[in-house]
């Protein structure tokens, strides 16, 4: 499956609350069904962020493994309106 | 005439250091009050306290500074608004609880139905010492429940679903006691490891965890001069009226065994763990 992604948003240098505060920042900026693909770090982040972004509705698409360690969520953006 | 202290604390109203004052506990259910109530306690505060009120570390309500001489008229003016009072001494106290899966998206059980049963069933029942229940929704346990004499924890029991899996590893990662892997394309789990704690279930996008509620129970724990945690002794339950019946259970184990003034936690302790621990699975199991 290729997934087009429209936006691309880096959370590896920082940390928990602010990892999800970008991320819903960067989600409201989009249009409903656009990707955001979101890099993020192993531990807290990976462990807690897509709950976080499930609960606000999105979608989310993947979990890519990449190879430094990180993580790349890629999520759809559901507008509830 | 003489004043019956005793009947007055029993009844809520808590005599204060000033001389014929007194600071009166009221009934709060886990936590909850009517916006209703809110208003005829402010109103009672106003008129015959000192115009606040104090919040309990148990989620109640206490009105301080009220008259030996108001008294009636402070409990009929309460119960005009259907504000209760408390307890207080050898009994059975407020079933406090967090709230639960209703409102909050951490939370594994209904909390609030479960605290307001628990509390039609026990609040105020004679016992050799205080006896306090405590109802928390999931595993972050915001209500403390380890800290009461029995505690409730809300959790899942889970399954996993492989046709609606993409084996996108959120759960692996979610998981926090590392009872999750991916083997041949398969979500294994170490049942030993699972807490029941949910996370699973809550951080899947694609529904492919179902996680049905549980009550993890705990008992003997005490927070005051004594600090213990109260200990769970057996696995999480799916039935609601499994939790009564080990809730009776236990109170009738206090009740036998119990020295007058003695904590449950200090009963169990003195009796033997292994005892309580034998008598709550017969009536628990009924075996």
């Amino acid at each position: 499956m290729d997934i087009k992604i429209d936006e691309n948003l880096d959370i590896t240098d920082v940390v928990c609350p602010v990892t999800f505060v970008k991320t819903k920042v960067a989600l409201d900026e989009l249009d409903d069904g656009q990707i955001l693909a979101v890099r993020l770090n192993d531990g807290e982040p990976v462990q807690n962020v897509p709950r976080s972004v499930k609960e606000e509705g999105h979608q989310i698409l993947k979990l890519l493994h990449n190879d430094d360690g990180t993580y790349t969520l890629l999520v759809k953006k559901v507008d509830d309106e | 005439m003489a004043v019956d202290y005793k009947a007055l604390k029993n009844g809520g109203f808590m005599r204060q250091k000033q001389k014929n004052h007194f600071s009166l506990r009221l009934k709060v259910v886990g936590g909850n009050l009517t916006a209703e109530q809110i208003i005829t306690i402010a109103e009672v505060a106003k008129e015959y306290g000192a115009g606040h009120v104090h919040l309990t570390s148990r989620q109640g309500v206490e009105i301080p500074f009220i008259k030996l001489k108001d008294i009636d008229s402070v409990k009929e003016k309460l119960l005009e608004g259907e504000v209760f009072t408390g307890v207080c001494g050898p009994r059975v106290r407020t079933v406090t609880a967090c709230q639960g899966s209703e409102v909050c998206p951490s939370g594994c059980i209904d909390t609030y139905p479960l605290a307001v049963e628990l509390s039609e069933r026990y609040f105020g029942r004679e016992l050799p010492h205080k006896f306090k229940f405590g109802v928390t929704g999931c595993m972050n346990n915001c209500l403390k429940a380890e800290e009461n004499d029995l505690g409730v924890k809300g959790g899942y029991l889970i399954e996993w679903i492989p046709e609606a899996c993409t084996l996108c590893g959120i759960c692996i990662k979610a998981c926090r006691e590392g009872a999750l892997t991916e083997e041949d394309k398969k979500i294994v789990i170490e049942e030993d490891k699972c807490n029941n704690c949910g996370r699973c279930v809550k951080s899947c996008p694609f529904d492919a965890w179902k996680g049905e509620p549980g009550y993890i129970l705990s008992f003997g724990g005490t927070f005051g001069n004594k600090i213990a945690f109260g200990e769970q002794l057996f696995p999480i339950m799916q039935d609601k009226e499994q939790v009564f019946k080990a809730a009776d259970a236990a109170l009738d184990f206090f009740d036998r065994h119990a020295n007058p003034s003695e904590r449950f936690r200090v009963a169990i302790e003195r009796v033997g763990w292994d005892v309580f621990q034998k008598e709550m699975s017969e009536f628990y199991y009924g075996h």
